[in-house]
């Protein structure tokens, strides 16, 4: 359907923003990351950005986020703010590898690439694959190469840097590895980025990402994560969605899990006004084992909407989806999960649940679990509820003298918890239920010595 | 063991199909094609009133300017609209005062399907409205609905004698705007049936209509409207069956129903269209648009399908439950084998006060067919209490079939309940040696357990279809186990 218009379509305005400044976009990337942006664009112009009502995008209006007028920008920028002296994670006990990335661009602190004992690397995309190509074109737009999704062609064709983390064979990272996003502006401003974790064989590593907002400003954050677990590699990744209300994020996740493998991912969203996560994972060899969870607690106008993928393109594997919300207010949400068992997949264990509660008549929850399976030996199952606070537990904690509100509030936390609890950084996790806790009372869920303005 | 399945797996899909014969009866046909000329043709021929012409024709402008719905998880090969014939009907020379001047050969074609329109049915108990190439061609028991005030005939009586009932109803639930197969049919359709139960009457027996596709490149576009007043209660059974052919089929037709104050429906159907053949050559395109309002309190719409047939399947009967305490039910057996591809399911629009809702869908596949559960559950803001429950189960097999389930839960208001569970399985082999144990052959075990499996939803289909259901499903199924 064509429509005639006098104003320049939203999918020609990236386009022309790209030949625009494709000069500026390369030379501020590396030669690597730039031999990916011509065909990108190619594919955006076929795609463009996704239509709400589509059947992957039903519910969220990428469109109108997309649309709105923000601040690009794609050379070097001095942050007048000195990031070291604002942001003090305060988490107790949490002994973290930090890495910073700013609106979209690893944070220079003079150094753009961390080796660490035992062949650990990390730090900026840009910088990594100047530095090691062919670790880098190893995956590189490997995984996330083939997304019909228009958003991830849009990344492929902007993204200038991101993250890049590489745990080579048999190495177990001992303190997790946070890496904290971060926009500042003095406009409403987009960023796209791209991060790259590879965990060799063996390895094992724990990521926390925190997604933090600076200034009151509107943001918009379009970033691509490839993720490589090979034989054997254990990876677990927690990350905190906790951008200000005025704030949008659509982020696509791309694992694939080679045999043996463990990939525990957990999300955990507590503010920002648009949130959209794309996750997608292929369980390539025998014995890989997924878990994929989510916890939503929105309130307000926000709008979450988390769209899961799991490919079992091998036998034996095993997936486990665990995604539980709270929204109130006049919040909406919306999740879609599909397990694909493929044809010789069989011996699959695949497990898929949603939980909602719903606290107003105004707040809107849709749930879409899916089931797409090829082969016969299988297990798979789904579940998804939506409702209230069960009236049976409501009542034993009251007669036992706990008021309503007190009640009803520790029911919401053990909803909540059964993610929470996944969670394997300890320190982290206390700070997260504790995170949690306020939110469901209402109170400012940051943290306490952060000068981030999140919430 | 694998190549006794293996032989057993041939053997039942090289078995033919049971319904494969072609009637020859003169056929009053027009010629190929669609546009606006067949379509008063088509009015022209049927004597219809203006505002039928009128109906048709609005709904002919807006399917031009629709696509062909494209999410269903089917590959729906191009389908040529203007090579096909939009009428086709057994030629009538003068109307029909009794059985005896009913065409042999067409009564022949019944009694083959097994439909009981002569005298000794009648001990049946089941008053059947048979549409043949979208033409009724005999109803019976009319008299003894009528003295209850129950109308029972075909579509296009009904418009010519009860034209404001027809106006009225007509398009209410299924509007022409509705979607691209809903539009065609409102367009072009020849034929279907009509019945309309008043206030308080429960209506004494099964009333039964038999479709059936004979001419070759026909279109069959039925509709169907029920209308029950308050307080009354019918029970209505579609079964369905086409003759061997290799040339695709389109059939889409539209189901309409209406309940009132504390009226319930019930409808079931039996499909079994010609599903094609082993290489997946033929069969039928079943496009159905069904959907029934609970429009007034307390009304009730059940609707049990046992889907065995069709090459592609595209069908989801829903509920609006728009009234308060309504209560909308969908049971479904939905089996695929060979190439078949279904992709079928309900929707259930909660609008009313306490409206609950249960689905209960088994899908089961073989052979290289893919079997879709696709179900929406939509809660409105002002549905206080509302109450769902979802059952989907699939049952796998073989190992080149696929079984999905593709939900959609849509929850705005707090006091929502809404569960939904589904798995997917096989038999397990455990079952399987245990009746083998028992001296019962693996073949028998399958039938045995599919039916177990299946008798959730059989158990809710009137006596003379379940036993029916089960044999297609023996037909169907038997030993396809890889």
């Amino acid at each position: 359907m064509s429509t005639v218009t006098s104003k320049i379509s939203l999918k020609d305005r990236f386009i022309n923003l790209y030949s625009e400044k494709s000069g500026e976009i390369n030379k501020n990337s590396s030669a690597l990351m730039n031999s990916f942006r011509e065909e990108a664009v190619e594919r955006f112009a076929k795609t463009g950005l996704p239509r709400k009502g589509t059947e992957n995008y039903l519910y969220a209006d990428v469109e109108s986020i997309f649309g709105a007028d923000m601040e690009k920008y794609f050379g070097e920028r001095k942050i007048s703010l000195n990031i070291r002296e604002i942001f003090h994670c305060d988490v107790p006990d949490l002994e973290t590898n930090l890495l910073l990335l700013v609106n979209g661009r690893f944070f220079n602190n003079g150094q753009m690439l961390k080796k660490m004992p035992g062949g650990i690397i990390a730090g900026s995309l840009a910088q990594a694959s100047k530095e090691y190509p062919d670790l880098v074109r190893k995956h590189y737009g490997k995984y996330a190469g083939n997304s019909e999704d228009g958003l991830v062609s849009l990344n492929t064709a902007f993204a200038q840097d991101g993250i890049f983390i590489y745990v080579p064979k048999g190495v177990k990272v001992e303190k997790p590895v946070q890496i904290v996003n971060i926009m500042i502006a003095e406009n409403d401003l987009m960023a796209q980025h791209r991060n790259l974790f590879i965990a060799e064989e063996d390895a094992e590593a724990r990521i926390v990402v925190c997604d933090h907002t600076l200034s009151a400003h509107r943001f918009l954050t379009n970033s691509v994560n490839e993720i490589h677990t090979a034989g054997g590699a254990k990876l677990n990744i927690t990350r905190v969605q906790n951008e200000h209300n005025g704030s949008s994020q659509v982020s696509h996740t791309f694992s694939r899990q080679e045999g043996g493998s463990e990939l525990s991912s957990i999300t955990i969203s507590l503010h920002g006004g648009f949130i959209r996560n794309n996750v997608y994972v292929r369980l390539d060899g025998e014995r890989a084992e997924n878990n994929t969870m989510g916890l939503y607690l929105t309130d307000k106008g926000q709008f979450i909407d988390n769209f899961v993928h799991i490919d079992h393109a091998a036998p034996n594997c095993c997936s486990n989806q665990l995604y539980k919300g709270v929204l109130d207010d006049y919040a909406s949400g919306s999740f879609n999960g599909r397990i694909l068992v493929r044809r010789d997949a069989q011996k699959t264990n695949a497990y898929q649940a949603n939980n909602n509660i719903l606290l107003t008549d105004d707040a809107k929850m849709y749930s879409r679990p899916q089931l797409e399976i090829y082969a016969d030996d299988v297990k798979c199952s789904h579940g998804s509820t939506m409702g209230q606070l069960d009236e049976n537990a409501l009542f034993y904690l009251r007669s036992r003298g706990i008021d309503r509100r007190e009640a009803r509030l520790l029911l919401m936390f053990a909803f909540a918890h059964e993610v929470i609890q996944n969670i394997k950084v300890d320190a982290l996790r206390d700070r997260i239920d504790d995170l949690v806790d306020k939110r469901l009372r209402g109170e400012l869920s940051r943290c306490n010595n952060c000068a981030m303005q999140c919430g | 063991m694998q190549n006794e399945q293996d032989q057993i797996l041939s053997e039942v899909t090289s078995g033919e199909y049971k319904f494969g014969f072609y009637t020859d009866i003169e056929q009053d046909s027009i010629g190929k094609g669609l546009n606006e000329d067949v379509i008063r043709t088509i009015s022209e021929k049927k004597n219809e009133p203006e505002f039928m012409l009128e109906f048709r024709l609005k709904a002919y402008r807006h399917w031009l300017t629709m696509e062909m719905p494209r999410w269903a998880h089917l590959n729906i090969p191009e389908i040529d609209y203007q090579d096909k014939i939009y009428y086709s009907a057994p030629r009538q020379k003068a109307k029909l005062k009794s059985l005896d001047e009913v065409d042999p050969e067409l009564l022949e074609t019944f009694e083959k399907l097994g439909i009981p329109l002569q005298e000794q049915k009648q001990l049946a108990g089941v008053a059947v409205d048979a549409v043949m190439d979208s033409v009724s061609v005999k109803t019976t028991f009319k008299e003894t609905l009528a003295e209850m005030g129950i109308i029972f005939c075909s579509f296009s009586e009904a418009v010519r004698e009860y034209p404001d009932l027809v106006k009225q109803y007509m398009g209410s639930v299924v509007p022409y705007t509705d979607n691209y197969f809903a539009a065609l049919n409102s367009a072009v359709f020849s034929d279907g049936s009509f019945c309309y139960i008043p206030k308080g009457v429960r209506c004494p027996m099964e009333l039964s209509t038999y479709f059936r596709i004979n001419a070759a490149n026909t279109g069959q576009f039925e509709r169907t409207l029920i209308v029950a007043e308050d307080n009354s209660y019918v029970s209505y059974l579609e079964g369905c069956t086409a003759p061997m052919r290799d040339e695709n089929q389109l059939h889409a037709a539209i189901v309409e129903i209406v309940a009132m104050e504390n009226a319930e429906v019930k409808y079931a159907t039996v499909q079994n269209w010609y599903p094609g053949d082993k290489n997946g050559k033929g069969g039928i395109y079943n496009f159905v648009t069904k959907r029934g309002i609970c429009k007034g309190d307390n009304s009730k719409i059940s609707w049990t399908q046992v889907e065995t047939g069709s090459a592609i399947t595209w069908k989801y009967p829903s509920c609006i439950l728009k009234g308060d305490n309504t209560t909308g039910e969908f049971y479904s057996v939905a089996v695929t084998n060979n190439h078949q591809q279904a992709d079928t399911g309900t929707k259930m629009i909660h609008i009313g006060k306490n409206s609950r809702s249960i689905i209960v869908s088994k899908g089961i596949s073989a052979g290289l067919s893919n079997n879709s559960y696709r179900g929406l559950v939509k809660v409105l803001r002002g549905a206080e209490n509302a109450r769902n429950f979802s059952q989907c189960d699939s049952l796998l097999l073989g190992d080149k079939c696929g079984a999905h389930t593709f939900p959609y839960i849509e929850a705005d208001n707090q006091s929502a309940i809404i569960e939904h569970e589904a798995t997917t399985s096989k038999i397990g082999e455990d079952q399987i040696f245990y009746c083998n144990q028992r001296g019962i052959s693996t073949e028998d075990a399958i039938g045995l357990i599919v039916n177990g499996y299946a008798k959730e939803v059989l158990s809710k289909l009137p006596m003379e279809f379940a036993v029916e259901a089960q044999k297609l499903l023996q037909i169907s199924l038997e030993g396809s186990v890889g």
